[in-house]
């Protein structure tokens, strides 16, 4: 086994929040190491939320939250204009469906100015129903919010970690944390990690490892949300972020557009002791079906094209758990329940402040470039699309998922990226092959052939050639390459095979 | 780019329109397709049941492909594959993407030829975990022929029509067990006429009246929870792979963004009799009009569909507006028909046939249609209408409709009517 990695700083979770905090750690002079326990980043609750850019217009005023949802909001916008992330300016309509809601109107117009936000206006029923015709009958007015947007989640925290890893970050996938013990960490495969400073951004295992610190001061309570997202010939239908007025039960369902050109309809919200239990339910289904039928009836008599469920990270308080402690060198990052997404960037700015007494956070100079990253907007113009691109480059003119129009160059980008995808889940997270409304039927054979290939072309015409074998095998040595021996020789820690341990299904297996 | 006739999609259908009408128009015919090569489903369907109504033969997929593909070339039409449809520039124009560039393409005619797609997982809201090894039937011989990948060892498929015995037999040729096939019907729908399973000696368990609640696992599929529509039980089936068969929903994607008039049964483009679509000059053939009858019938409509084609493109005079239409519309059980507008005495549709769909099986079923309350016409068909499978039924019992007597009705009962005669047709 290797000799134990040493950092100045272990961040765990490669979720929004770590991957952020490891990016603005990446750009100081400090050693910086990201440690997540599955095979992928992103592959927690930060891949499957409702996506929106919140302008943070009905948190509670004075939290902390309220603080870093706002100054997210900036900072994400920015950064997504930096490095590509795409965000439509949708702007949201809250609609008042009985007398109650519509009295409660005014109140959060005065709450939104209390979180800062000063651009809501309340609307009358014609209004409502002039910006979305295809609403339900009985909107009795409405609220809106001009600045909420609609982003794209998977690429905000791909190109957050991307970024850490330019700037140096080491990062270890497929390393759960199981033990901590005086700034060393153990991980469930054996091998460990010394660190000066450990940052825990686990979400749902916040608490796990806030325990092994010898803390227990929370719990984390998985609250599932489902979403059924609808086909993208019912986008037209809903041009801005359709939001319930919010209760004592929770946020309520949406219904709103997506970044990839669909409709998405939740979240549900319910409360389950089982943190793995991201599974969808028939009676999530039916109160999902019953709500759009009144929101929105002929929204129901479109397609399905995907479901899926997030557990966000609940704990028994209004507000984000951040605390430092200084004997143990310890940050904890907790509770980051449903505007993780949108504050990230700004957790990551406290949580540097924090540190800053104890740490030289300092930005170094001639920090790299923000990372370009691939378009997965369908506002903006995709690869399939751009005539000059494909000229220069047949093969974003060879399009292999059909329904998402996903080219084989952005597959092949995707492979040869800083942080390669780990399995189809990371290959439709970074280019949305197989998301559209086929799943799979008709190009599900291909896309797992290039999945086995990691990007290299397949070949089922011709499938006796001898070049096809060896050609595949050149591919993924090389992609293995890239994926960690670039980032471990430049962070100075040698990581284990990315590649190799990958095609060991047991060990995956064990990681999950 | 110009071409005299621009065919999206390249399957049965398409190219038999191609091979139709090449030879008789005075300029170039187009087919464009998505995929590596030419050749639809078929192409992946390797098992021998095509060609029956439209080369005479028995044959398999792969072979049908491949002849309709000769056929088109030797015909004299131009056949590009990698070539993706993905809009409309204009009423006549639309885009392309291939690996030789990005183009617009005008055409004087167009016709749609795009088929149909079984309804993956998530479409038919089929709770539970996310695990890989669930596949629709086109992935899974998509998998096993064309690429020859592994499948599981112990699947349960998901319907039991005719394209649910197709995934049985490519599961066992990939060396997987089917071990359960469930069916919301009260009975297979495919065992009255498909003689497969009989003959090829697949011995599956079919549990009717049953269907999948629940699907299992973490990685990889463990297995499914099957519920008794009956009795309301549920039992856990272990397995490894679930095929969902069958649900079949046109590819209409261009036809929608077209702004074609969409039909609410079929859900693809509404037709009359001579595969006319809503806009002057869009014409639409094969599956995606009827979601999903076999490949010869599709290959047919292609043939079908040239004579209207070559009188667009001759000027000729009438289309779906032209006076003497009238509207088919069904009653249940049927749940659509194809084509929606006929003219009385006017020419038929493909084959003389309208197609249609069913949720109720009756074996001597007797179709009845009506124009205001009144019965015009009625037949006794000696083939059953099965859930499935489409429906035929002879255009003849709309023959005597009157053009302005508004929109004909048709309906299937499973007695037979003494009150009206009627004519025993064969069946074909
Ligand atoms: C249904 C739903 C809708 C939402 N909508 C929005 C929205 O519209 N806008 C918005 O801003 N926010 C939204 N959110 C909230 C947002 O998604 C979360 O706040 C955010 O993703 C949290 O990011 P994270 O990095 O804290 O957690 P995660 O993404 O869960 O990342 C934590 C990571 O830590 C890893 N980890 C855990 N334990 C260990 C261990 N022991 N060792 C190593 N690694 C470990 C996990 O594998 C995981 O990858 C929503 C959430 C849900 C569930
Ligand atoms: C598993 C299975 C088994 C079957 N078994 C039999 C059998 O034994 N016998 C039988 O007769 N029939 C069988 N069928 C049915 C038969 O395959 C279909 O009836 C037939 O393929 C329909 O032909 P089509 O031309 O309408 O559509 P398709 O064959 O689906 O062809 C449509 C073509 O259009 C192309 N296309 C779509 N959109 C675009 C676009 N935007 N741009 C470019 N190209 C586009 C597609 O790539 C495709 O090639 C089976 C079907 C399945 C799924």
């Amino acid at each position: 086994m290797n000799p134990p990695l040493t950092c100045d700083v272990a961040v765990i979770g490669g979720g929004i929040v770590g991957a952020a905090i490891a990016r603005r750690l990446g750009g100081t002079s400090l050693s910086t190491v990201l440690v997540e326990g599955r095979d992928d980043v992103g592959d927690g609750t930060s891949k499957a939320n409702t996506a929106i850019l919140h302008t943070g217009f009905d948190a509670t005023p004075g939290t902390l939250e309220s603080t870093l949802v706002a100054r997210g909001y900036h900072l994400l916008s920015e950064y997504a204009s930096a490095t590509g992330i795409p965000v439509e300016r949708t702007s949201a309509l809250l609609v008042a469906w009985d007398d109650e809601q519509l009295a409660a109107l005014p109140g959060l117009c005065t709450k939104a100015e209390k979180n800062g936000y000063d651009e809501c206006e309340l609307v009358g029923p014609d209004e409502v129903y002039r910006r979305v015709p295809d609403l339900g009958p009985g909107a009795l007015g409405g609220l809106t919010v001009p600045g909420e947007s609609i982003i794209c989640t998977w690429t905000t925290n791909l190109a957050l970690a991307t970024d850490a890893v330019n700037r140096g970050v080491t990062l270890l996938r497929g390393r759960r944390v199981v033990a901590v013990d005086d700034g060393s960490l153990t991980f469930a495969d054996g091998s460990s990690l010394r660190a000066r400073w450990v940052i825990n951004a686990a979400g749902l295992g916040a608490d796990k490892i806030d325990n092994l610190f010898g803390y227990d001061r929370f719990t984390v309570t998985p609250r599932r949300g489902e979403l059924l997202v609808f086909d993208k010939l019912a986008r037209a239908k809903v041009p801005v972020i359709v939001l319930p007025v919010p209760s004592k039960v929770g946020k309520g369902v949406l219904v709103s557009p997506t970044i990839y050109g669909n409709v998405m309809l939740g979240p549900t919200a319910e409360d389950l002791t089982d943190r793995t239990a991201t599974g969808t339910s028939a009676a999530g289904f039916s109160f999902l079906r019953s709500k759009g039928a009144d929101l929105m009836p002929s929204l129901l008599q479109e397609e399905v094209t995907a479901t899926y469920a997030g557990l966000r990270a609940a704990i028994d308080r209004n507000d984000y758990l951040i605390s430092l402690d200084a004997s143990l060198r310890y940050v904890l990052v907790g509770g980051i329940r449903s505007t993780g997404l949108t504050a990230g960037m700004a957790i990551a700015e406290h949580v540097a402040g924090l540190l800053s007494p104890h740490l030289d956070v300092a930005p170094r100079p001639d920090l790299p470039a923000p990372p370009r990253m691939p378009n997965l907007g369908e506002a903006f113009t995709r690869p399939y699309q751009d005539a000059a691109l494909i000229s220069a480059d047949p093969e974003y003119g060879r399009v292999v998922c059909f329904c998402e129009r996903v080219t084989r160059g952005e597959i092949r980008d995707a492979y040869a990226s800083p942080i390669p995808p780990a399995d189809l889940d990371g290959l439709r997270r970074r280019t949305r092959a197989m998301n559209g409304r086929c799943q799979g039927f008709y190009c599900g054979a291909e896309v797992q052939a290039l999945v086995s290939s990691r990007g290299e072309a397949s070949s089922y015409g011709d499938a006796s050639s001898p070049g096809d074998a060896s050609s595949r095998g050149d591919v993924s040595s090389r992609g293995g390459a890239s994926s960690c021996g670039g980032v471990s020789s430049r962070g100075g820690v040698s990581s284990r095979g990315d590649a190799s341990s990958r095609g060991d299904a047991s060990s995956r297996g064990g990681a999950r | 780019m110009n071409v005299r006739v621009l065919i999206v999609g390249g399957g049965p259908a398409g190219l038999t329109a191609a091979a139709a009408l090449a030879p008789r128009v005075d300029g170039p015919v187009l087919v464009l397709d998505r995929e590596r090569t030419m050749g639809g489903i078929p192409r992946h369907s390797d098992h021998p049941g095509y060609g029956l109504r439209d080369l005479r033969r028995f044959i398999s997929g792969p072979a049908y492909a491949r002849r309709l593909t000769d056929l088109a070339a030797a015909a004299g039409a131009q056949l590009e594959t990698e070539a993706m449809v993905t809009g409309w520039a204009s009423s006549h124009a639309v885009e392309v993407t291939s690996p030789r560039g990005r183009r617009t393409m005008t055409a004087d005619a167009v016709v749609l030829a795009t088929g149909a797609r079984e309804r993956p997982r998530p479409a038919r809201l089929i709770p539970g975990d996310r695990p890989d090894g669930v596949y629709t039937t086109g992935q899974l011989q998509n998998l096993v022929h064309l690429h020859h990948a592994e499948v599981g060892r112990r699947a349960v498929v998901i319907g039991a029509e005719l394209v649910s015995w197709s995934a049985v037999l490519t599961l066992r040729e990939a060396g997987c067990r089917t071990v359960l096939m469930t069916s919301e019907f009260d009975r297979p729908e495919a065992y009255a006429a498909f003689h497969l399973p009989g003959r090829v000696g697949l011995r599956v368990p079919v549990r009717t009246r049953h269907r999948v609640v629940a699907i299992h696992g973490k990685g990889r599929v463990s297995g499914v929870d099957v519920e008794d529509l009956r009795t309301g039980k549920r039992s856990f089936v272990a397995c490894d792979t679930v095929i969902t068969t069958g649900d079949w929903i046109p590819d209409h994607e261009l036809a929608r963004l077209g702004g074609l008039t969409i039909d609410a049964g079929t859900l693809g483009p509404r037709v009359d009799a001579g595969l006319r679509t809503s806009a002057p000059g869009v014409f639409a053939a094969g599956n995606l009009l009827h979601p999903v009858d076999t490949a010869d019938v599709a290959a047919l409509d292609g043939r079908h569909v040239a004579a209207a084609v070559l009188d667009h493109l001759a000027a000729v005079p009438r289309g779906s507006s032209a006076p003497g239409a009238v509207e088919v519309v069904v009653d249940a059980p049927l749940q659509w028909v194809s084509p929606q507008i006929v003219e009385p005495g006017g020419p038929g549709p493909s084959r003389d046939r309208f197609l249609a769909w069913t949720t109720v099986f009756q074996r001597f079923p007797t179709v009845t249609a009506t124009q205001g309350g009144r019965v015009i016409g009625s037949v006794r068909l000696a083939w059953p209408a099965a859930p499935g499978r489409v429906f035929r039924i002879p255009f003849s019992v709309v023959r005597d409709a009157d053009p302005n007597g508004g929109p004909v009705h048709l309906s299937v009962t499973g007695r037979r009517e003494s009150t009206v005669s009627g004519t025993v047709a064969s069946p074909g």
